[in-house]
């Protein structure tokens, strides 16, 4: 998993409410057996059309948007647990989401793929679109060990995230790094519980 | 101190707690699928590590298979790249495998239950997020991502945070024609797409004790299109004679003892929940879904809201329907009854006990994919497939089929399918399908008429 420290990026603007992971990737494209490639195809059917032409609309599509950082609506990733969704946002090179709220799994799949996301309120959000509706290039700093993503104008705010998740993203480990590390506890546990409630 | 029925299964497989506050929780039991799963044997592999519990792991391909000539080769090459690569992992890391041609293959939701590995007290996941229908029998069951495949398959354990807890009730009888499946649409449609996010559901309630297995399996199901990490009722006298005889489970004094011990398995009185909703059964209908995400439902006798919000609009535009319209009469060209929502043997009786003697609409393509060979088998053995040939329903082999489109079940761009799987996201079955989320009674009520119509009016 790549480190995540320091971001100072654009952003690109998809104020869309409850943008599921089939949006993100559609199912027919999940027929990779490696985690790359996938970002060709991120938000495939809001990309392009029937005819694989760009959809000029599509925020994607529109040149003056660019960068790390994506600004989705509410309930961002909600709908199926393909993690597949991750690696299409990584692969495209986003490493950043910010929303008003997350779907469970894929908060934890962002995690475990060193994305960032970043759960802000509703009014932060509405703020965030304006201030990139207003000037496409405006650029924000996320600093990780802070906990705070700040513009050069005087816009800063703190976010949360798990101390663990933060230490995995901060030096690039993940999850089974940590339990390989435990296995002997795994393994004396099995034994104490043969059957653990029934 | 009393206890939810969660924190008790829960609680029994924390291995140790780590900084944060997060878990390392213990997992009974593995399903894996050709979709999600490679990417994680790849990081075995990478690794250089073995599947820790072989015994604990259990393949099948679903997701992506063919639903006709399954005993010929699969003809779209990376499809077969991609079940091919499931049986080539599970032979190099010794996982057992129900694969395309096996006569228990199935949809992984459907076979678990099925072949009795699916049992009260555990914890089981799988990478796919309808895994929560395992909790109808009593488990702590959800869908995980690929990074986490590979936790559990290199040591069975995964990293959580504890959920939070909702029990949602649900009182008194549905009315004939309201299934399972309407009444949890009707949960959804009121809870939203998000209104469960970081919780884990219990139901519970005369309305859920009076559902046979399959209908509490079709409910648990659908838990995560709230949001919630998964969905659970406590087991009874019922789920245990469901499960009894079944193929991964002892019979005789060896049962009877599993019995008494899953009795046990009930949420305490006085236990509390974080949030807690209930409802009525008598004010559930008939269920279709509008729009474009499951949440979009109304009873049949309502009528599409009116409401402003812009991705409101931009779903009822995907759609083509207007604000304030009554679903009733609306035509529709497919009908596609399966998915791990409604394809076990109780609906496809429902479906055949309802079509009998009558006939499709001609304008209309019907669909039936059993959730599992056995599904398929018996349903065979009862004459149920004679019955859909009259009608002109098409029985199809097992699979995820047109519930996703990941093989070639797709529904064309613009048209409408009435489906009795669980998702109705834009273009999931298919790019531009327009899909509308029922029961298997309403789905086939469409198929006879060419249009949405209450089935009720069947049934007086
Ligand atoms: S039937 Fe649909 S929802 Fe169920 S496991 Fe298959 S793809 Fe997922």
């Amino acid at each position: 998993m790549k480190k995540l420290e320091l971001v100072t990026s654009t952003a690109v603007p998809l104020p869309i409410e409850d943008i599921d992971t089939d949006q993100i990737i559609p199912a027919r494209f999940l027929k990779g057996i490696s985690k790359l490639g996938f970002g060709e195809n991120l938000f495939r059917d809001w990309r392009y059309d029937k005819a694989d032409q760009e959809i000029p609309d599509f925020v994607l599509n529109n040149k003056i948007y660019t960068g790390e950082i994506l600004l989705a609506g509410k309930n961002f990733g909600c709908g199926s647990s393909r993690e597949h969704a991750a690696w299409a946002l990584v692969d495209y090179g986003f490493r950043i989401v910010v929303s008003s709220f997350f779907a469970d799994i894929f908060k934890g799949n962002a995690l475990n793929n060193g994305i960032l996301p970043i759960q802000v309120t509703e009014t932060e959000l509405d703020h965030l679109f304006r201030l990139v509706e207003h000037d496409s290039r405006a650029t924000f700093t996320v600093d990780l060990p802070q906990q705070l993503m700040h513009d050069a104008n005087g816009f800063s705010i703190q976010f949360d995230i798990d101390v663990y998740k933060k230490e995995c993203l901060l030096n690039g480990y993940d999850d089974i790094d940590y339990l390989l590390s435990i296995k002997d506890e795994i393994v004396a546990f099995e034994k104490m519980n043969s059957s653990p409630v029934a | 101190m009393p206890k939810t029925l969660f924190d008790k299964i829960w609680d029994a497989h924390v291995v140790k707690e780590i900084a944060g506050g997060r878990q390392v929780i213990y997992i009974d039991n593995h399903f894996i699928h050709e979709v999600t799963s490679p990417q994680a044997f790849d990081g075995l592999r990478t690794r250089g590590i073995d599947v820790f519990r072989t015994n604990k792991t259990i393949a099948t391909a679903d997701h992506n298979v063919p639903t006709q000539n399954q005993h010929l080769p699969i003809q779209d090459p990376l499809s077969k790249k991609q079940v091919d690569t499931l049986i080539s992992n599970c032979e190099e890391f010794q996982v057992d495998l129900y694969g395309l041609g096996h006569k228990k293959q199935g949809i992984v939701h459907v076979i678990g239950p099925e072949l009795g590995i699916t049992r009260p007290g555990t914890t089981i996941v799988c990478g796919d997020s309808h895994t929560s229908t395992h909790g109808a029998f009593g488990n702590i069951a959800f869908g995980i991502g690929t990074s986490q495949v590979e936790q559990v398959l290199s040591t069975q354990c995964l990293i959580l945070d504890k959920p939070k807890k909702m029990r949602i009730t649900v009182e008194g009888q549905l009315e004939a024609g309201v299934s399972a499946k309407d009444l949890i649409l009707y949960i959804i449609s009121k809870l939203t797409v998000g209104g469960c996010t970081g919780y884990f559901v219990e139901y519970a309630g005369s309305a859920i004790r009076g559902l046979s297995m399959e209908g509490r399996m079709t409910v648990c199901n659908m838990s995560i299109e709230m949001g919630a990490r998964g969905g659970m009722i406590a087991p009874d006298e019922k789920t245990f004679e469901y499960m009894k005889g079944r193929e991964h489970l002892p019979s005789g004094a060896a049962y009877e003892a599993l019995k008494a011990q899953w009795r046990l398995l009930k949420t305490d009185a006085g236990a509390t929940f974080d949030k807690e909703v209930s409802f009525g059964a008598a004010d559930i209908t008939p269920m279709v879904t509008y729009g474009t995400n499951p949440g979009m439902g109304i009873r049949i006798t309502d009528k599409i809201p009116q409401l402003d919000s812009v991705s409101f609009n931009k779903s009822l535009e995907y759609m083509d329907y207007q604000q304030g319209e009554s679903m009733e009469n609306k035509t529709v060209q497919h009908v596609f009854i399966g998915s791990c929502t409604n394809s076990r043997i109780e609906d496809l009786r429902l479906v055949a006990d309802f079509v009998k003697g009558k006939q499709k609409h001609a304008a209309i393509k019907a669909m039936i994919v059993p959730g599992s060979k056995q599904v398929e088998l018996q349903a065979k053995q009862e004459g149920l497939d004679v019955i859909f040939e009259q009608a002109g329903f098409e029985l199809r082999q097992p699979g995820c089929s047109a519930c996703l489109g990941m093989n070639e079940d797709k529904v064309g761009a613009g048209e409408y399918c009435i489906s009795t799987s669980n998702r109705n996201f834009e273009g999931r079955q298919g790019p531009g399908a327009r899909t509308i989320l029922a029961s298997p009674l309403m789905a086939a009520a469409a198929a006879i008429e060419g249009k949405i119509v209450d089935v009720r009016k069947y049934l007086s």
